[in-house]
């Protein structure tokens, strides 16, 4: 099917599914609750969602199959999303362009960093792609101001030549589309207490996810993925082996490069904004991250360790002290100032605190990542491939 | 070249910081093979030992000062430290005014608390992990500790004063005979660049000429070797983990009045303390030294205006043009050794 | 029968010791050629220059009528020379198939195709091949567990079986038998006899253990300081008194 043998295949239509329902499963509270702050289902987080899935997807293929740790892919991202808004700002509002741009120029720029930081490895490597990043970074926002903005960064203003689409009338700003349909369209339907919006910006970044995901999922697979995962194990074996593995690598470097654009270009595609700190180092280790957070290696992980990390950021960090206070009445003043004062750590502007906490747990016991905690529940459950050493029942399920 | 001579002296002062935390750095490395991303919080901790100090030398009581009144004729209120009460005024004023120099007392044995909670209660388990792993969770240890921080002292960054003694700026051009006023530099961060080189010095003779520092440098050379000795390494590795705490955490308390700490300071300096320690070589002592005040009067250097003419944005990306260069000539940095973190 | 390797006069410096001089190293195709040597003889180090993990500072590496000298590993490997390690290299957080797959595969993909879409487990006729070698050797039954959690003498043979899938001209050994028991050691000769009468291929064998070495060899070079001292039939060596003197130490064998 499409392809892949049945266990992928389930997996991808289980993707296909959760994004196809995401508005509504994201809501499972009504609107009057007091619980509807937890809904994630609304556009703009729906959105980040799925493109941070693009990069993280990405990024899984350079550091799940080859082993190297790159501490500079924002640059990759912030690169794209330059790329798409300079399309925006002289072509079209059409995304297809610039998507396109971005992620053609994120590949060209990942093929010089990458054929340049491959030549070490280890933290080397690491320290190579840290440093072309905050090359980047420092540069587009200093000496590159009349390209990047600046400070204050690049959108797409009335006065902007666009070539190829019709003159605005007075009034009108111009709005990123795909061919008439608006990034910012929604179709809102209300079920009883329930309100879901359907937004086409998130439907088409979506559809970019499934086809990124899918993309992963042959790599995976194919002779090219399982020799990445051979340097991985044992860079030395290989080359003994007959191969030379630094092309392999860089190869790998560039297409998740190339995703890393795509989730700029993407982006843009749905805020048509952009600014140098898109390409932080701060940006680079979020996407790091997602990956460790959601299973390095797995091909679900990377996804599930974006949506993670996006819903706490902006789930999170809106439980400010008001609400918690809210929440903690019915306890005597005294306890529920202290249960307050605690959570109150955790929650709200300090949300990384427990973003960083959840991440050491499961550095520390779960080395696989959300992926090896959901399997190791499926076990209890005795739900599941039994503790074996099997790995792959491959020779029934590949018919 | 007056212009210069500042750059320089501003470069050696740069350099003492990324030095100190890089020195730190390159112990928990090459000691304990563990890569420390949670360093420079520790710098982060030290500095903020600073502030907390100052904070508490002036809690202050608020009395009534019978000799003046305030405008509705009634003694006036005013706040005194307890310090003055216990010490005398004028002792008082001393202590308050010397709270950054006198938190080292305090900074010291709380960062050697630090690093012995650290070493026992996590790196510990992730010897045997790869390093991608010590990596991630000292990573993780990194932000944890920097929103704490936040948290107490809020995100904005606290002024801590320097001693009013050395308020104020040396003209060291006159002292090497330019005219006055050309060269003019300020106390604080000369007493700084000579504090880095007491503490570099001191670690460099500790290793040098004790036995614990002769076990230690064996065990920078061959880890299982020494282990192998007979000789109780855990211990020796607790104790090395604690002073390359201490170093960090005495570098940012001193560090507090030049640069008003903030919690994402840790995190700044990190991320250069690590190019630096790369440069200089993975593992080599005297390469973290020699790279930390290389890098920073280079970046000093390349901010003058004359050079910024030529090359624009050269001052913003030096270090990192720099690290590329030597990486790609010098694959183990300036002094690093063969096979140290290679895989 | 023609010559498959030929070596002169290849030296090797490390700072002031002089690792390596040999003056002249022959291989016959077919052969089962074995180095012995004392420990620090140089015998690993040779085996590096062959493969290319060192390059030597002078003489000349001629492998089936062609230089290999100064190519890299893995251009080496293409042109027919595997290796088996003394301590067993392989992708130990694979399964054992793929193991077995990847030299194949590197030998088919190898000089850079990013061959991304077909997928690996349909690829039946890699899949077949690398089949066919574990059960040569003995491993087809586990074949889909993890490789780095074998025993070390199955890792041993998971590697030799890594390297026969490429059907090399020459196999490198290094010190196949090192760490194993009496039992584990006839069984690795039986297999390696086996493998020169199914496959025919050329050999060339380090090893400490004279047991293997006499009960596999058909020509031996005795290595010391860096140098050939004998070259011979087991029984020629056996009787040499420079052998006996510089290596074996009057033991008796």
């Amino acid at each position: 099917m499409l392809g892949l043998k049945f266990s992928d295949f389930a997996l991808f239509m289980l993707v296909v599914l959760c994004v196809a329902l995401a508005p509504i499963l994201l809501n499972p509270f009504p609107a009057s609750s007091e619980l509807a702050q937890f809904n994630a289902g609304y556009p703009d987080l729906l959105q980040r969602f799925v493109i941070f899935g693009v990069f993280a997807v990405g990024f899984n293929i350079l550091f799940g199959l080859t082993g190297y740790l790159s501490f500079g892919h924002a640059a990759f991202l912030g690169i794209g999303s330059y790329a798409a808004i300079w399309m925006m700002k002289l072509l079209t509002m059409n995304v297809i362009p610039a998507i396109i741009l971005s992620v053609i120029v994120a590949g060209v720029f990942s093929l010089l960093v990458g054929y340049i930081s491959l030549r070490r490895s280890g933290i080397y490597f690491s320290i190579l792609t840290l440093a072309f990043a905050e090359m980047s970074y420092a540069l587009a926002y200093s000496v590159l101001t009349p390209i990047t903005g600046g400070e204050t960064g690049l959108q797409p203003k009335l006065s902007d030549p666009r070539i190829l689409d019709a003159e605005l009338s007075a009034g009108e700003s111009p709005a990123a589309n795909l061919f008439g349909i608006g990034m910012r369209d929604s179709y809102i339907v209300n079920f009883g207490d329930w309100v879901f919006t359907f937004n086409a910006g998130y439907y088409i970044a979506g559809l970019f996810l499934l086809v990124a995901f899918y993309l992963s999922i042959r790599i995976f697979r194919s002779p090219f993925g399982t020799m990445l995962r051979a340097v991985k194990s044992n860079q030395n074996r290989m080359s003994y082996t007959g191969l030379n593995t630094k092309p392999y690598t860089l190869a790998a470097f560039v297409i998740s490069g190339m995703y890393a654009g795509l989730a700029g270009g993407l982006l843009v595609a749905m805020d048509s904004q952009v600014g140098p700190e898109r390409m932080f180092w701060t940006a680079s280790g979020e996407v790091v991250l997602m990956t460790i957070l959601g299973g390095a290696g797995t091909l679900i992980g990377p996804v599930l360790g974006a949506g993670a990390i996006k819903y706490m950021e902006n789930i999170l960090s809106k439980i400010n002290e008001t609400v918690l206070k809210g929440w903690f009445e019915f306890l005597p003043d005294a306890a529920s100032e202290w249960v307050v004062l605690f959570l109150n750590m955790f929650t709200g502007k300090s949300w990384h605190l427990t973003l960083g906490l959840i991440f050491m747990l499961v550095v520390i016991f779960l080395p696989g990542g959300l992926v090896e905690g959901g399997q190791r529940i499926a076990r209890l459950f005795g739900i599941g491939k039994k503790r074996n050493q099997t790995v792959e029942s491959d020779s029934a399920a590949s018919k | 070249m007056e212009a210069i001579i500042l750059q320089i002296l501003d470069g050696l002062n740069k350099g003492s910081a990324y030095a100190l935390i890089a020195l730190g750095l390159t112990l928990i490395f090459g000691t304990l093979g563990v890569v420390n991303f949670a360093h420079g919080a520790l710098f982060m901790i030290g500095a903020f030992c600073a502030v907390t100090i100052s904070r508490v030398l002036s809690i202050s009581q608020i009395v009534l000062d019978e000799t003046r009144t305030d405008f509705l004729g009634k003694p006036l209120q005013v706040k005194v430290p307890y310090v003055d009460q216990w010490f005398g005024p004028e002792m008082g004023q001393l202590i308050v005014d010397w709270s950054v120099p006198i938190s080292l007392l305090v900074t010291i044995p709380i960062m050697i608390i630090i690093g012995i909670t650290m070493e026992r209660g996590l790196i510990k388990h992730f010897y045997k992990r790869p390093h991608a792993d010590q990596i991630l969770v000292t990573f993780g240890l990194a932000i944890v500790l920097g929103e704490v921080i936040k948290y107490f002292y809020g995100a904005n960054p606290v002024p801590t004063p320097a001693p009013s003694a050395f308020v104020g700026s040396l003209d060291v051009g006159v002292l090497i005979g330019l005219d006055p006023f050309t060269v003019v530099y300020p106390y604080w961060r000369l007493i700084y660049f000579g504090f880095a080189a007491i503490i570099i010095t001191a670690v460099f003779a500790f290793l040098q000429f004790t036995t614990f520092g002769m076990v230690v440098r064996a065990g920078m050379q061959d880890r299982e070797t020494v282990g192998l000795l007979g000789i109780n390494i855990d211990r020796k590795f607790t104790i090395m983990f604690a002073i390359a705490a201490c170093v960090a955490g005495v570098a940012g308390a001193m560090y507090a009045p030049i640069n008003a700490p903030n919690y994402n300071m840790g995190m700044d300096f990190l991320v250069l303390s690590f190019v630096v320690v790369v440069v200089g070589g993975m593992g080599s002592l005297g390469g973290a030294v020699l790279s930390g005040f290389l890098l920073g009067i280079l970046q000093s250097l390349a901010s003058m205006t004359e050079v910024i003419d030529i090359a624009p944005g050269i001052n913003q990306v030096i270090i990192y043009l720099v690290a590329i260069i030597v990486l790609l000539t010098r694959p183990r940095g300036l002094m690093g050794r063969r096979g140290v973190m290679e895989d | 029968m023609s010559t498959i390797l030929s070596v002169t006069d290849v030296s090797k410096r490390f700072g002031g010791l002089q690792a390596l001089d040999v003056k002249k190293f022959d291989v016959t195709e077919g052969t089962v050629h074995g180095i012995i040597g004392p420990n620090g003889a140089g015998k690993s180090t040779f085996l590096n220059c062959l493969i290319g993990k060192l390059i030597p500072d002078t003489g000349t590496v001629n492998f089936n009528g062609k230089s290999v000298l100064g190519l890299k590993p893995h251009e080496i490997n293409q042109a027919g020379v595997s290796r088996v390690f003394q301590t067993p290299e392989i992708f130990s957080d694979l399964t054992i198939l793929e193991n077995v797959m990847i030299p194949s595969l590197a030998h088919r993909d190898g000089a850079f195709k990013v061959n991304w879409w077909p997928r690996l487990d349909t690829d039946s006729e890699i899949r077949n091949h690398a089949i066919s070698t574990l059960e040569d050797i003995g491993l087809a039954d586990k074949m889909h567990n993890h490789a780095g959690a074998m025993s070390r003498g199955d890792k041993r043979r998971l590697e030799m079986a890594m390297c026969l899938s490429q059907s090399p001209k020459l196999l490198l050994l290094d010190e196949p038998t090192a760490g194993m028991s009496r039992a584990d050691t006839n069984a690795t000769i039986d297999l390696l006899k086996g493998l020169s009468k199914s496959h025919g291929l050329t050999k060339v064998i380090i090893e400490h253990d004279m047991h293997v070495v006499f009960s596999l060899c058909d020509r031996i070079s005795v290595l010391a300081q860096g140098q050939i001292i004998a070259e011979g039939t087991p029984d020629e060596i056996r009787g040499n008194p420079k052998v006996q003197e510089a290596y074996l130490g009057g033991v008796e064998v």
